[in-house]
């Protein structure tokens, strides 16, 4: 409870100090909003439903990118994890692009799929997959020896001992796999809305910006950060702790 | 004979230099016996006993099973490790249903984790998962899931040797009634003289460097045993004399590599 107390003060202060300071500099909305100025561009986005048609066509495409990179992920990681040859080759390949950004393939895509929604998602495709692929391989390759020698006295080897132990021992991995692919792929997302084509979040920051309406370029903005932290906070660190807890990972 | 392990040899080989772990061991358990293998750090009796398990290879050498050499790992011998290696992802009862799995239904498979986990007194605690429990809780789990696959031998890898004293002695006590409700063979690796003279049939003494068996002693003392028995005691002694010439070439052996490092 105390920790919200604070945190409510601080976004209060910050809110006022900085309609305070824009007032008293005397700028033009156009180029620093105040506060209250942005959150009538939330109101006004929201009352003409554009920012809800927005949101809608963002997650979709997150959510469309995000499975398949999670599924892409999760059959590379255990190729890796399972083939020596595949890990000397691919596996350094996937290192290598694993520091490119993946905005930097979009003029590619563009020529590939067209200036559409298919581009974006496989920006998005490519942001997800190589963290996921990296995180499931550590995953299978960490798994105890104690477990896999418990499993084969109790006869389970092959296929089964796959399924029943190595897989669900590479769990916490796995789901850290998932909310690094998640915020990796939400950050491409935006990045590919920006440069390509809407609806979305990213692009209706773009088109405001382009008309120099800078208020609800900063209510765009504040959108994508409180998401972004919701997901994260509410959701993937709740799921996250509760797997360490239960697999016996807690460091506390 | 029951399980006959015969002219077992094991080298390992590190950077060109072998390594010779253990050299011609032989020794014949029978069919409900329990057996305890004692020795120091490094005489190789936990490398023998996953050589029963099947999870290593003997260099030459062989282990057979009612006549039948063991190859792999399989259900007929059930271990338990000095870590429970419960699985975390599964509550108690499914641990306990794990090897169960493939040959029965899920209603038998459950009953007869029920039976074992009541046999271990944790009935109760089939909900629960491994994290919420103790050490000897856990180990207890582990005994029941390797029973539940009813298999010919038990072994056991200094099962109790990361709990504390008083858990331990309680241990003792439990796997002393289990044994003599189901009648298993068991082998027992082990460090502790007293450990093993207080469950143990016969106790197989193992010296180090190579690892051989030094004294094949039998324990013919009613149970239960008490520590402060004048025949423990004195049995205690004659062990503890045994091991002292082996637990000094381990000081020394040491103390020379200390030297020359």
């Amino acid at each position: 409870m105390q920790r919200i107390i604070k945190q409510l003060i601080f976004f209060a202060v910050l809110l006022i100090a900085w309609e305070g300071i824009v007032r008293a500099g005397g700028w033009t909305p156009d180029v620093m909003p105040k506060p209250t100025d942005v959150w009538q561009a939330l109101v006004r986005g929201f009352a003409d439903r554009t920012l809800i048609f927005d949101l809608a066509a963002s997650f979709q495409r997150l959510f469309i990118g995000l499975l398949i990179s999670l599924a892409l992920g999760v059959g590379l990681g255990i190729l890796l994890a399972k083939s020596k040859t595949a890990d000397e080759t691919l596996g350094s390949l996937i290192l290598a692009l694993q520091s490119v950004p993946s905005i930097v393939w979009l003029p590619l895509a563009i020529m590939w799929f067209g200036l559409n929604e298919k581009s974006v998602i496989f920006i998005v495709v490519l942001g997800g997959t190589l963290v996921m692929t990296i995180n499931m391989r550590m995953g299978i390759k960490s798994v105890a020896p104690l477990y896999i020698r418990a499993a084969q006295t109790m006869g389970s080897r092959g296929i089964d001992l796959f399924v029943r132990v190595i897989f669900p021992a590479a769990i916490p991995y796995a789901v850290t796999g998932v909310r690094l692919a998640w915020a990796f792929a939400w950050r491409a997302l935006m990045a590919a809305e920006i440069l390509s084509t809407g609806p979305g979040l990213g692009y209706t920051l773009k088109y405001a910006s382009d008309f120099g309406d800078m208020s609800l370029v900063i209510a765009v903005m504040i959108l994508i950060g409180i998401i972004g932290s919701i997901v994260d906070y509410a959701f993937f660190q709740r799921v996250e702790k509760n797997v360490m807890r239960r697999w016996g990972l807690e460091t506390n | 004979m029951f399980l006959h392990i015969d002219h077992i040899n094991k080298q390992f080989t590190n950077s060109n230099v072998v390594n010779d772990v253990l050299v011609d061991v032989n020794a014949v358990i029978n069919e409900g016996e329990f057996v305890s293998i004692l020795g120091p750090s490094g005489c190789g009796k936990s490398t023998l006993l996953s050589m029963v398990a099947g999870l290593s290879e003997a260099s030459s050498g062989q282990i057979k099973l009612e006549g039948k050499t063991i190859k792999k790992p399989g259900k007929d011998r059930g271990m338990v490790f000095q870590q429970a290696a419960l699985f975390p992802w599964l509550n108690v009862e499914e641990n306990v249903m794990f090897p169960l799995k493939k040959e029965m239904s899920k209603k038998e498979a459950k009953e007869r984790a029920r039976k074992f986990l009541q046999m271990v007194q944790l009935s109760h605690y089939g909900g629960h998962y491994p994290h919420e429990l103790s050490g000897g809780m856990q180990q207890r789990v582990a005994i029941a899931r390797a029973l539940a696959m009813n298999p010919k031998v038990l072994l056991m890898d200094e099962p109790f040797g990361a709990l504390d004293e008083q858990t331990r002695a309680r241990m003792h006590t439990e796997l002393e009634k289990i044994w003599v409700e189901t009648q298993k063979t068991i082998l027992f690796v082990t460090h502790s003289i007293s450990e093993s003279i207080k469950l143990s049939d016969r106790i197989i003494v193992m010296g180090t460097q190579p690892g051989t068996i030094i004294a094949d002693i039998p324990v013919n003392l009613q149970r239960p045993r008490q520590f402060d028995q004048k025949e423990v005691i004195q049995l205690e002694k004659k062990i503890s004399l045994l091991l002292k010439n082996e637990i000094d070439k381990v000081v020394k052996e040491e103390l020379a590599y200390a030297a020359n490092h």
